[in-house]
């Protein structure tokens, strides 16, 4: 190798700060901090806002390096994507085995200090989230079964009990109603993605319902979760984290919500192709806010009485 | 002709590496805040026998 080609490379994979970031999945992570301080301040314990502050923010390292060991084993599959053709690896600004070095540094470093600012159940819960998103989901589910999307959701959905255990210590029956409320929603979610991005998948040969059942099969199984998650998310407004304001929003949302996905098993491909699509994208688009709002409302639930406490 | 020292590499890397620091920085001093808050919190009190000793 000359000198010239050599200055050459290093120019083209010299990554910036950005890349290295980009790599831990920002929108991810941004999920995984909101559900989990939902958790934590749902709890009905008070935790100091520098342990909360520090724990949720290993909590949400925690979830970038499972982001990174995902893009790491994932690259063939990113490349041929056109949804993640620009991650930094197919990229060309940061390499596999970086990646790869990231994420497992950050996942050690966020469990022991998890295990440090908080204890030692909520650490032992975040390596498992790790370990199911990058073994689990990431090298096993992902490239074998259909299911891939209904089992690895696990992952996503146990944010919210971590932050339950920050604060508590222990686990309880409303921080597993905060995991079910994800974990039901995710598969809906996806699919209406899997629906729109039409031959993604299947150029990449992932097994997504979409391929291995077709589309006909996905808007049933949209249908047939979304009633399942709506049952879910209406009856928790009876619950310890649920009340007036929560049973308003869930009710709205899912009235939306089962409406939307009524609409995309009435259709065929032939109507969803002539509209570019329009009905499945709404649905997505919904479903992001549906999740956003759900938390937001334990959230003010959780906060109403130290808000009436204040005004009295 | 001189020879042009700052190439465009050089201030990526530089970028990188000013961001890398105040990182490592933030995070001493979030170890710090830990700790005082631990420390001053009770979680690391004696037992009564040892601190009636």
């Amino acid at each position: 190798m000359t000198d010239v080609s050599y200055q050459h490379q290093t120019h083209e994979a010299e990554a910036s700060l950005g890349d290295y970031f980009a790599l831990l999945k920002p929108r991810v992570m941004s999920l995984v901090v909101f559900t989990a301080l939902v958790g934590l301040l749902a709890a009905p314990s008070s935790v100091h806002p520098v342990i909360a502050f520090a724990s949720i923010l290993f909590v949400a390292i925690g979830a970038g390096a499972s982001g990174a060991l995902n893009m790491w084993w994932d690259a063939d599959i990113d490349a041929v994507m056109k949804r993640t053709v620009k991650r930094p690896i197919p990229a060309g600004k940061v390499t596999p085995d970086e990646a790869k070095v990231l994420g497992v540094a950050l996942s050690g470093m966020s469990v022991v200090m998890l295990a440090l600012s908080a204890n030692l159940l909520a650490a032992g819960l975040l390596a498992f989230t790790i370990f199911f998103y990058a073994v689990i989901y990431s090298m096993w589910l992902k490239r074998s079964t259909p299911q891939n999307i209904v089992i690895g959701g696990a992952a996503g959905a146990f944010p919210p009990v971590i932050g339950w255990v920050i604060a508590t210590g222990s686990m309880s029956v409303e921080a597993w109603l905060m995991f079910a409320l994800i974990f039901m929603w995710t598969p809906p979610h996806f699919w209406a993605l899997a629906l729109f991005m039409k031959s993604d998948y299947d150029d990449a040969g992932v097994p997504m319902l979409t391929v291995t059942h077709g589309r006909k099969a996905t808007r049933l199984h949209i249908l047939i979760y979304t009633v399942l998650l709506v049952a879910l998310a209406v009856g928790t407004a009876f619950t310890a984290i649920g009340g007036p304001v929560y049973l308003t929003v869930a009710v709205v949302l899912n009235v939306l919500f089962l409406k939307g996905a009524f609409d995309i098993w009435r259709r065929d491909e032939g109507q969803a192709e002539a509209d570019g699509y329009a009905v499945e994208k709404s649905f997505f688009k919904l479903s992001l806010l549906y999740l956003f709002l759900h938390f937001g409302a334990i959230l003010v639930e959780a906060m109403l009485p130290a808000v009436w406490g204040i005004w009295a | 002709m001189s020879i042009k020292a700052e190439h465009e590499i050089h201030q990526r890397r530089k970028g990188r590496n000013v961001g890398v620091g105040l990182m490592l920085a933030a995070f001493v001093v979030l170890v710090l805040a830990l700790t005082f808050v631990k420390i001053t919190g009770g979680a690391f009190e004696l037992p009564r026998n040892e601190e009636t000793q």
